[in-house]
């Protein structure tokens, strides 16, 4: 059976709707909150900092660590027990290596920049929405940077190549499915995460990451804006 | 501890201000949010100050303790988010994080607020069970005091899934609450030389020789205690705190 | 031959194009990309004659030398002190850099003990960020009693001002001892409710330092809670 029209309603390359904001933890050096669709993320960098224990530092470059969690109470269905879990583990990983690419820190030295998600609500596209709060963090944070990164899910449901699945489209049971969570580096859109699940062709691969493109470049401007509506100028 | 720097604190207390400029008896502005969270049962965001903790409720069904074959269970679990404070560690909860679960634990337990006789579906065999988790977002200390807010808010806002006997369905929420009676409130007052604050700053937790959090019920019985912090108090010490708690709970109640 | 992309004064983002030909020159928080020049942080675009540059909002402090700064002893050795300087780097003050001449045996922390704030100076920053720092100087000194803040680094020139202007303005209409580091440590000691004053101006420095007026804002700002009329002094 065709998936012709999206459950929710969307165009296939239509994205949830987002909200982002910035400076939203005030106890951190840059902050940011996410939300797209159901799903929130909530991003906090801490850094640069010393690192410890010794043996972790390096002499030549700072060091970038992520960490990902989802709030016990964040999934429809059963509550998820707290702990870092495998699935976890490898999601931090492909953050860093997402954001790797865009943060300079060869300024610090034997240092670290943590970056902390957090997910409260989670409705699909979670390691997407952490992503995309992290840069936004990271760029609150005064971390030199130069670019930005924006992340979304693409894949195929049916026949229908779609962006940013919701939970109901990563489980869709009439069909096959491949779900390819992407991040993309704004100015020269590289591709800096790249994730697949499913089952896909070479040729709608090509057209998937090209969607990716289109929407990572609107997301790009909404975390832009957000970053700069922090210090717009309040009339008192 | 920087003894001048102490002695500074002493002279704003003695004075009646503290370093933000509120009195010894003041809280800060608090704001209590619900439903954040379509996903989980029952959720809540409470913010004292710049501190902001959220709480999430969710059920199951499950198996009764033998030794209370007809009542429904509750947990509550804490962690120390380190997305909320720089010391705070990324890891398993350590005892911070397990005072703070086990002292709101004990307020909502011992002050009998849900009946857990209620959640009965099957005795012996299938009862509710409540699991509570705590997440602050922002740690501007007294996560102690927020933290019951929060939880207590969640449990109020909380609505059962539907239940076929067999089956939980999460996706469908029923309009049906916890049975609840009234909540206790809970009030961490600090002690610093010889005087007592409540609603303390990271700066103020810094610097305090005793702290007592007072958990209080609707009509004034208290319903939990803790006192932590590492030098002793004296009984009137005590007796002075807890007037203070229950008066400030009565405000605190207000904001339920 | 060249384009401006953004006016001056404006906030952009990491990788934003600022401009584009040959003719600018790219200074602090930017960097050239073939013809075009791009903000490498989250700042305020700065442009002086062919050079642009981005002044950070945010980002912790980097210890530089000669900077005069307020630090936290932390640990006691042999040789000397460790030092807290709001940075991801401790600084170590040698016995060899204190004040006064100390004898071989004597006990460190009769000159300065574990918690105690001093105004020291930078002498010395390597490559690997170890950082040397001495007491050898005019007003350098442990601080004794009053309270301390933290700020944003990055504010530190407005909060001090043109010459020390602005943090003089708040000084005489508050009455209160203040000592700004460029560690974004700062220093305040009066009268309590005084002191208060003082932390609510510095709080909206920071939060407002990069709109234009913001001297005579500050200086409305203190009249009113003060309920003094001040009068601000012309600095040669």
């Amino acid at each position: 059976m065709a998936y012709i029209k999206r459950n929710d309603g969307r165009k296939f390359d239509e994205t949830r709707p987002i909200e982002a904001r910035v400076g939203v933890i005030k106890n951190s050096d840059g902050s940011a909150y996410f939300k797209m669709g159901k799903t929130i993320a909530y991003a906090a960098v801490y850094g640069p900092r010393s690192i410890h224990p010794k043996f972790l530092q390096n002499p030549r470059n700072g060091k970038l660590r992520c960490f990902y969690n989802m709030m016990p109470f964040s999934s429809m269905g059963e509550r998820v027990r707290p702990g870092a879990n495998r699935r976890a583990k490898e999601i931090a990983m492909v953050t860093e290596k997402a954001l790797l690419p865009v943060v300079d820190l060869t300024q610090f030295p034997n240092s670290v920049v943590d970056v902390f998600i957090e997910l409260p609500q989670t409705d699909a596209g979670t390691r997407c929405a952490g992503i995309c709060a992290a840069s936004m963090a990271l760029a609150d944070a005064g971390i030199p940077m130069k670019d930005m990164v924006a992340s979304v899910s693409v894949g195929r449901v049916d026949d229908a190549l779609i962006v940013d699945l919701d939970y109901s489209e990563e489980s869709y049971e009439n069909g096959t499915v491949a779900d390819i969570p992407t991040a993309i580096i704004s100015r020269t859109g590289e591709i800096s995460l790249l994730q697949m699940d499913g089952k896909l062709s070479r040729e709608d691969l090509k057209k998937a990451i090209e969607m990716a493109k289109k929407a990572c470049s609107k997301i790009d401007k909404i975390q832009r804006d957000a970053l700069k509506k922090k210090y717009e100028v309040k009339n008192e | 501890m920087n003894r001048e720097q102490k002695d500074h604190i002493l002279n704003f207390l003695e004075q009646g201000i503290r370093f933000d400029g509120r009195k010894l008896d003041e809280y800060r502005p608090i704001k209590i949010e619900t439903g954040f969270s379509e996903n989980a049962e029952g959720s809540a965001k409470a913010t004292i100050g710049d501190t902001v903790v959220l709480a999430g409720v969710k059920l199951s069904v499950g198996e009764p303790y033998p030794d209370t074959p007809d009542e429904g269970t509750m947990m509550i679990n804490a962690e120390l988010l380190p997305l909320s404070n720089p010391d705070f560690e990324p890891g398993p909860p350590g005892i911070q994080a397990i005072e703070l679960a086990r002292v709101v634990d004990r307020g909502i337990r011992e002050s009998e607020a849900i009946d857990t006789k209620k959640l009965c579906i099957k005795k012996r065999e299938k009862v509710w069970s409540i699991t509570v988790d705590i997440c602050p977002i922002n740690d501007d200390g007294n996560l102690f005091d927020a933290s019951m807010l929060a939880v207590a808010a969640a449990l109020k806002n909380t609505k059962f899934p539907s239940y076929d006997g067999e089956v939980v369905d999460y996706k469908k929420k029923t309009k049906e609450s916890l049975p609840l009676k009234k909540l206790p409130v809970s009030c961490t007052v600090i002690k610093i030389g010889d005087y007592f604050i409540v609603d303390p700053t990271p700066e103020e937790e810094e610097k305090i020789e005793a702290r007592l959090t007072v958990e209080v019920e609707e009509d004034g019985t208290l319903c939990a205690l803790q006192k932590g912090g590492d030098k002793p108090l004296t009984a009137e010490d005590i007796d002075k705190m807890v007037e203070i708690g229950i008066k400030k709970s009565k405000e605190l109640r207000k904001l339920l | 031959m060249g384009k401006l992309l953004v006016e001056d004064k404006t906030i952009v983002t990491p990788g934003e194009e600022l401009a584009e030909g040959m003719d600018f020159l790219p200074a602090e928080g930017t960097f050239r990309d073939k013809d075009k020049i791009i903000a490498s942080g989250l700042g305020l675009v700065s442009i002086n004659g062919r050079l642009i540059k981005t002044i950070s909002m945010a980002g912790k402090y980097i210890p530089k030398k000669g900077d005069t700064i307020i630090a936290k002893v932390t640990d006691i050795l042999m040789s000397g002190w460790i030092l807290d300087i709001n940075s991801s780097y401790s600084a170590v003050l040698s016995v060899k850099e204190a004040r006064d001449f100390i004898r071989r045996d004597a006990d460190l922390t009769r000159y300065y003990d574990i918690d105690d704030y001093i105004v020291t100076k930078i002498v010395m920053v390597t490559s690997q960020r170890l950082v040397d720092a001495s007491m050898k100087g005019p007003g350098l000194r442990k601080l004794i009693g009053g309270r301390i803040i933290k700020v944003n680094s990055n504010k530190v020139p407005r909060i001090i001002g043109k010459g020390g202007s602005m943090v003089s303005m708040i000084k005489n209409a508050t009455g209160c001892s203040i000592i700004v580091g460029q560690n974004g440590i700062v220093w305040i000691q009066g009268l309590p409710k005084n002191e208060i004053i003082v932390v609510k101006t510095i709080r909206k420095i920071e939060q407002e330092a990069h709109i234009s007026g913001l001297t005579e804002r500050i200086k409305a700002f203190l009249e009113k809670g003060t309920n003094k009329k001040i009068v601000v002094e012309k600095v040669e």
